[in-house]
Parts: structure tokens; sequence; C-alpha cells
């Protein structure tokens, strides 16, 4: 994923806690993916304005990790959402 | 360990103005006067999310059929559940759109008969569908809703494959289920008319797998493979009791929608007993829970956790035994038998035997 791309939850996909099973899932059309601590944190940051860069940036700066593994523990997840439709990209 | 569903399918209704020759719903259905009311609905979409479902299904019949379907969305939603809507479109205005839209209706599955009137309406049993349908495929891409295409495909209209995956991307679905029809309820009636060819299904097989290349990031393709033609069953819901169950019109919780035809099973209703007590509890849930109830050749095959020996309606249908293995399966031995059925239902001509309407109150 470049840095200066935006990645975006497209309409119909969304966070959600369940209470049930005590995790973070994201609700996609007809899907539900159970996410881990990293895949909640990572997406926690996606909000349609901010970069793949400023998003790492971030999330570096709050658990103490180097910016460049942080990029390469979360392009393959965000990759993956997005061959799924779950993730919209621009540019 | 029982775990909690993460599915619902409710089926709303048995009405439908389409007759689709293979249809899901029973050949017996149940009648219109027996359909939950909208507070029972409502009742039953909290303990739904209580008990762990997120998915919601709408369905039918034609879930458009009932009236109060805007309010079922925003009760489904206030319960928590994201919440789909499984509909050949027929009842939808751009009006009652805009209504499901403010109700918060989460995704939109829309059905597709054919890839043309002539087609889709001879399948559909509606003259004018077809064009109806193309309207409000328009209404939802204005208003944005998510949408899945969901082509059913047999040999009357496998060619239309690459079509129907065009009109996908056209119509700015970001998925289509190409679904070669399995021969339950009404389609068991229909196999001479329907079963596709071998070639066919090959055929089919190839197309998906380069569509899938091609649109990659664009358009996601689930497949559901004709399995009369395949080596192994398919992992019907997921296997029993483990992922989703099925509230019908009337309220009997099911452990899948065909599973009324396994005669032996008694089904409970959420008129007289809790969603979770029905999950977890009920004998007919547990009938084919897990492994145990396995006999050879799945008692002892590698696989049983994979596909949990099929599908039990199939093996009901097909062998009038809902224990054995389901003759899609290699391993079974019924398997060549299957397949030289399959061949004979698939050179064979017959009419199409329409659905017939639930019955209507006395």
């Amino acid at each position: 994923m470049d840095p200066s791309s935006i990645p975006a939850l497209p309409r119909g996909v969304r966070l959600h806690f369940d209470k049930i099973r005590d995790t973070w899932v994201l609700l996609a059309p007809e899907r539900a993916v159970t996410l881990d601590a990293i895949g909640h944190a990572v997406l926690s940051e996606v909000d349609g304005r901010r970069s793949f860069a400023e998003i790492t940036a971030s999330l570096a700066e709050k658990y103490s990790a180097p910016q460049a593994q942080i990029a390469d523990d979360s392009e393959g997840f965000l990759t993956a959402l997005r061959n799924r439709r779950f993730l919209d990209v621009s540019p | 360990m029982t775990v909690p569903p993460i599915a619902m399918l409710a089926e709303l209704t048995y009405r439908c103005p389409l007759s689709c020759p293979y249809c899901s719903n029973p050949i017996e259905m149940a009648q219109q006067d027996q359909e939950l009311e909208t507070a029972t609905w409502a009742d039953v979409f909290r303990q739904a999310a209580d008990l762990g479902v997120l998915q919601l299904h709408l369905s039918g019949g034609e879930p458009a059929s009932r009236r109060d379907l805007t309010e079922l969305v925003h009760a489904a939603r206030t319960a928590g559940l994201y919440t789909n809507l499984i509909t050949s479109g027929i009842g939808l205005s751009q009006k009652r759109l805009a209504e499901l839209d403010e109700a918060g209706l989460d995704h939109i599955q829309l059905s597709l008969q054919g890839t043309d009137a002539g087609m889709a309406d001879m399948i559909g049993g509606y003259r004018g569908g077809f064009d109806r349908k193309m309207k409000v495929a328009g209404w939802i891409a204005e208003i944005g809703f998510p949408l899945t295409l969901n082509a059913v495909l047999h040999r009357k209209n496998l060619h239309q494959l690459p079509r129907a995956i065009e009109m996908a991307v056209e119509m700015g679905a970001r998925r289509i289920e190409v679904a070669t029809v399995q021969f339950h309820g009404w389609a068991l009636q229909n196999r001479d008319a329907l079963m596709p060819t071998k070639e066919q299904a090959k055929e089919a097989t190839r197309i998906v797998a380069e569509a899938r290349v091609a649109l990659k990031g664009k358009l996601v393709i689930d497949y559901v493979p004709a399995d009369y033609h395949s080596d192994y069953p398919k992992r019907c819901m997921g296997g029993w009791g483990t992922t989703g169950l099925n509230v019908a019109p009337d309220g009997l919780v099911l452990p899948c929608h065909a599973a009324q035809s396994i005669p032996h099973l008694e089904f409970e209703s959420v008129r007289y007993r809790r969603l979770r007590d029905i999950w977890y509890d009920s004998a007919a849930f547990n009938a084919y829970r897990g492994t145990d109830w396995m006999a050879d050749p799945c008692k002892s095959c590698e696989r049983k956790t994979v596909d949990f020996g099929g599908c039990r309606c199939q093996a009901m249908a097909l062998l009038g035994d809902a224990n054995a293995t389901d003759p899609v399966c290699v391993k079974s031995p019924h398997h060549g038998r299957l397949q030289d059925q399959a061949a004979a239902h698939a050179s064979a001509e017959a009419e199409l035997v329409y659905r017939s309407a639930p019955a209507k109150a006395p």
C-alpha cells in the first residue's frame, strides 16, 4: 500500500464489539471477521481522511514500536480486506 | 462444545410474486395467517443478538411482501444486528428503499433469474419482473446500498454466467454469488429440467476462476458449484447447529431451510420457547451436531470435520437416510449411482414445475 494512500471503511462495513464472544469484529456484507488486537488497533485509526503513513505513524507513537514494522504488520491485513471489498483505498 | 450462532435467516413470509422452479421454500407451505407478527419478530431479533448472532438475513419468500419490512429492519438494527435483505426486488419502490435506508438496512442481496427479460421472466414465472428488477438495481445504486448480486444458475441459463458477472460490475455490486441450483425443495422435482451437464459445470468453474483474477479487488465472486458433479460434498450450513439457524414464517426454528424434509425431526417454535434454549438444547439442533452421529465412511474419514458428511437433507432425499454420507462424496457407496443419475437428469427434457403459492387463510 502506498504511504500516501487513504484507506476508508466503505458503507456497510463497520467495527462492532461482540459482547457475547468478548471480541471486536468487522461486520461486512454477509461476513463477520474476528479481529485480533492489532487488527482492531489498525482499523480504529482508519477514518477515511488520514493516509496509510499517518496511520502507521500514529500507531508507532501509541505503541512505541518502529513505524516500518507497523506498516509491515498492517499492510497484508489491509490488502486482504481491500481484496474482499471490505476496505476502499484512494487513490 | 456448542458455540453461539453467527447468522440467522429470518424467512419473514413464504409469499412471493415469483414462482421460481428451484425455490428453497418447502413444498408444503405454512398458511399466510400463521406468519409471526411484527412484535414477535422484533423480540426474536433481540433474542438472536443476545445469543450471539451478528448477521441477520431477511428472506422469504419475498420479504418485501411484508408490509412491516421497514419496521422489522429498524427493530433488527436496534437489536444490534447487521441487516441484510435478500430480495428479488419485486415490491420495492424508490420510496420504500429510502425508508429502508432510513431504518438502517446494511446490505441488499438481489437475486438474478436470468440476464435478459426472456430468460428471467420465464424462470421467475413473472412477466415484467426483469425490467422492474433493473429499475430497483438503479435505485439501490443511487442510495448507495452495498449490493451483492445473486445469480442462480442451472442448465437453462448457465451460458449467461459471463453476462451476469458483467451486470454485477455495471450495477456497482461489490460481490456476486454464482450459485448453481442445489436440488432441494422445488428444485428436486425439476432435476430433469435444471440439472446442468458436467461440461457446463466445468465451464462455470473455469469462468469463475478467470473472472476472479480479472476482477480482483473490484468484484468478489463467491461460487457454489454444481454439487451432483462434485467429488466431495458441501459443508452444509458450515456444520449442523454450528454457525447458523433459520426461523420459518410461522416461527419454527430450523437448523437449515430444508430441515423439515427430515421427517423424524421435531422442530420448536419461538412462540413457545426461547431461541437460546432451542439452539442449545433442542433435539433437532443436537441431532447432527459434531461427529458422534456418524457411521462409516464418515466416522473414520479425515475430512469429517471439513464437510461434516455433507448435507443431511440431501442424504434423506436421495437415500432415505439422513444419517448416511451425502452421496455426492466419492467415498459414499452410492456416489457412482448419483453420477449416473446426474448425467441422466442432465440429458433429460422436462417442463418446469413452478413453485405454487402458500395456502391462503381459510
